[in-house]
């Protein structure tokens, strides 16, 4: 450390001093909670403490050398205790994430905590969702290195955080990439674009269960390839992962696969997405006992739309990681100004179909049930759909300015949602496809419709009023529901809000309750304060198949953000 | 001392060394790798506008806010261009999920700024973006002059004035 202080010092004498930079950023979140016995009436939910308010900082240095670069990391985080809706496991303080790394002769080291993602995910991917709690940061040794333009090697090697400590399992993994139209000369200015890549992980875990001889190695591969033409691209990715007994799929022995392929086509003013996927016992944690948000090593991304809007976000989807088919279809256009659908001054439509379906699954043998531990499990074919749906969205939503001072969106959703698999305010849901064969009733899906209407009038230079009108109905879970948002914002320092939320279509009539909520908030650009105070509804929150509910509560909040 | 405090000890070494600088006004984008939606890997240190300003935006596809704020520089973009010569640089946040359809999206909204996916959120974290829309602006030389956080309606008309203070060489307070 010394060396490293004092060669830094010796560059600093050089006529145009170069000493870096330094960037931090920060955020605190306190909520006082108060005892609300129409919305709680055991008070189950009301925290021992009150009290409840969670924050950290992190701080990165980096620097530019005549031989390279150097980064510098870390984080501090602080629990007391965590936050309604966070995973209960964050409590405490301390520095959870801290990391070092330079770049010098093509190769890039990493030693400390990272983040990486080989592919589009599906056999290796860390990352963190604050908002979730999710954080499965290696900490070990990263190397990057590129000996060419256009050919990629990377290789980890560590352990995964879980909460304030490390998961028991050994991550390893190697990934390599070409890229032609980087590689090689003649395809430079090519139309033609193609990439491919393979990738490969495993963890180590011991095994000593008195029942089964669990695997302690666990290999997973892909392959991947990228192809485009124009505004023509094309993205496929294929993986198979070894036998996996885990918590997540029953401790069957049976193989995993999966695969995601995406097409999309670009033209001026146009765009479409299509996604197909196919995911197969893909589950993959670094610790085969570990539920929730807990180790994962991969990524299985949903093929659907994520929604913004609080009501239709009241449904959301998350990758069932034990098997699911799932396609996506998404259009966007352009309106041009002076069109029929574009009016004067032009606006944009939006189509979205997706779905996603059980995959279908045959018994091994005459005498093993479907899913049965310590078996293979069950049968399958790639691409083979099963006969449950567990998830299907049609949106449309259409923008445009209406006069100079006025833009407006409305925005339509017809959603239908398997309670019985997603769970919903009503049902806990959670349960496995046999369940749903066996009774088809207890899918309980849930039909739903969604219309949200946006507007944004701007009032006068650096005054506007934001207002979103929504109404979802539905005669399953808790019913309709109906929501009025204001918005008035002063730029660039002050925003007030106020909206309430409406239950009145519940089937349970002493659960027809408003959802006021207030919120002031003043931002200099770099900090921002915000003042929440309300009633806040009962929410889902998914992540790679696994979403965790987060209670209904009435508080009063303080946000803190600052970032230099 | 356990190897937690060691660490901590030896990144804050570094940066306190740094802190004896700080605000330095050669703070320029940090250095990491993005790609275009195309798929090729690009150094953010090769972005750069040729000595005029330059905004760097912070978005993803599922944020409101941000296209709030993108589709409404849209509408001024083509008078800001001719006038100082700024370049919007929108970096893309979206993960697997959606980061194959950043492309199509940014057609449909007919957005003509230069685009790039920060899919592993190297250049995010290296910011220290908390939440998004975070706007950056660069100076002729690539130092990051101003930033904010958040949109408001009105917000780009602040920006604005900033771009043409710096095209017009005028020194801006920095935050």
């Amino acid at each position: 450390m010394m060396a490293a202080a004092s060669s830094l010092k010796l560059q600093a004498q050089t006529p145009e001093p170069n000493y870096g930079s330094l960037h931090g950023n920060f955020q605190f979140d306190g909520y006082l909670y108060f005892k609300d016995d129409e919305l709680d009436p055991d008070g189950s939910d009301y925290p021992d403490e009150q009290f409840l308010g969670q924050g950290f900082a992190n701080l990165i240095y980096q620097r530019t050398q005549s031989w390279g670069e150097i980064t510098a990391g870390l984080r501090y985080e602080n629990y007391q205790n965590p936050i309604l809706g966070y995973p209960p496991g964050f409590v405490g303080e301390g520095i959870t994430y801290r990391f070092l790394q330079w770049k010098r002769d093509r190769l890039d080291i990493t030693v400390g905590n990272f983040y990486e993602q080989f592919g589009s995910g599906l056999v290796h991917r860390t990352y963190e969702e604050r908002l979730l709690g999710l954080d499965n940061a290696m900490d070990g040794i990263r190397l990057k290195y590129t000996p060419i333009d256009g050919l990629y090697f990377k290789g980890i090697l560590g352990r995964q955080r879980v909460y304030f400590t490390k998961g028991p399992g050994v991550v390893r993994g190697i990934d390599a990439e070409v890229n032609l139209n980087e590689l090689l000369d003649s395809w430079a200015e090519k139309k033609n674009r193609l990439n491919f890549g393979l990738s490969f992980t495993s963890k180590y875990q011991e095994a000593n269960d008195p029942f089964y001889n669990l695997p302690e190695n666990v290999g997973a591969g892909a392959a991947r390839l990228g192809y485009g033409f124009k505004g023509l691209s094309l993205n496929t990715e294929w993986a198979m992962k070894i036998n996996d007994p885990s918590a997540d799929n029953g401790y069957i022995f049976k193989p995993g696969g999966g695969s995601i392929t995406t097409v999309n086509y670009t033209a001026k003013g146009f765009g479409f997405s299509g996604a197909y996927k196919f995911i197969d016992n893909m589950s993959f944690r670094s610790d085969r006992n570990a539920g929730q948000f807990e180790l994962f090593m991969n990524y299985l991304p949903p093929t659907t739309k994520f929604h913004t809007y609080a009501l239709p976000s009241l449904y959301p989807y998350a990758t069932q990681i034990n098997g699911e088919s799932g396609l996506q279809l998404e259009f966007s256009f352009q309106l041009p100004k002076e069109s029929w659908l574009g009016g004067k001054r032009g606006g944009s439509l939006g189509l979205n179909y997706s779905d996603a379906h059980s995959i279908a699954k045959e018994p091994v043998d005459a005498e093993t049930s479907i899913g049965q531990s310590g078996t293979d499990g069950y049968q399958t074919q790639w691409f083979k759909q099963g006969d449950i749906r567990y998830f299907q969205d049609i949106n449309v939503s259409y923008a445009r300015s209406l006069s100079k001072n006025f833009k407006a969106t409305i925005t339509y959703f017809n959603i239908e949602y398997n309670q019985g698999i997603l769970g919903s305010a009503t049902n806990s849901g959670g349960l496995n496809d046999t369940v749903i064969l066996n009774d088809p009733s207890r899918a309980d899906m849930a039909y739903i419709n969604a219309v949200v209407f946006e507007g944004l009038w701007k009032i006068k230079p650096k005054h506007s009023l934001r207002f979103e009108v929504q109404g979802l109905f539905t005669e399953q879970d808790r019913g309709d529901i109906a929501m009025l948002l204001l918005e008035y914002s002063i730029a660039p320092n002050w925003f007030f809000a106020i909206q309430d939320i409406w239950n009145y279509g519940n089937a349970d009539e002493s659960r027809r309750l408003h959802y006021p909520l207030l919120s002031a908030g003043y931002n200099t650009g770099t900090t921002r304060f915000q003042l929440n105070m309300g009633r806040q509804q009962q929410g889902i929150f998914c992540v790679g198949g696994i979403c965790r509910v987060v209670p209904a509560s009435t508080s009063m909040g303080l946000t803190i953000t600052s970032t230099f | 001392m356990d190897q937690n405090q060691r660490w901590a000890l030896l990144v804050f070494g570094c940066l306190s060394f740094g802190l004896l600088q700080a605000q330095n006004p050669g703070d320029r984008l940090p250095q990491a790798t993005v790609k275009t939606p195309e798929g090729k890997q690009v150094s953010t240190a090769e972005i750069s506008n040729q000595g005029k300003p330059m905004v760097v935006s912070m978005w993803a596809t599922w944020c409101k806010p941000c296209i709030r704020e993108l589709s409404t520089i849209k509408d001024s973009y083509a008078d800001w261009q001719a006038e100082t010569g700024v370049k919007v640089v929108a970096i893309s946040i979206d993960d697997a999920r959606n980061s194959a359809k950043v492309g199509p999206f940014v057609q449909g909204e007919g957005w003509e700024y230069e685009v790039y996916i920060d899919e592993n959120g190297d250049l995010k974290r290296l910011l220290n973006v908390n939440t998004i829309p975070h706007t950056f602006l660069l100076d002729g030389n690539g130092n990051i002059v101003w930033q904010h956080n958040g949109y408001a309606s009105g917000d780009e008309d602040i920006l604005y004035e900033l771009i043409q203070k710096l095209s017009r060489g005028e020194a801006i307070e920095i935050h």
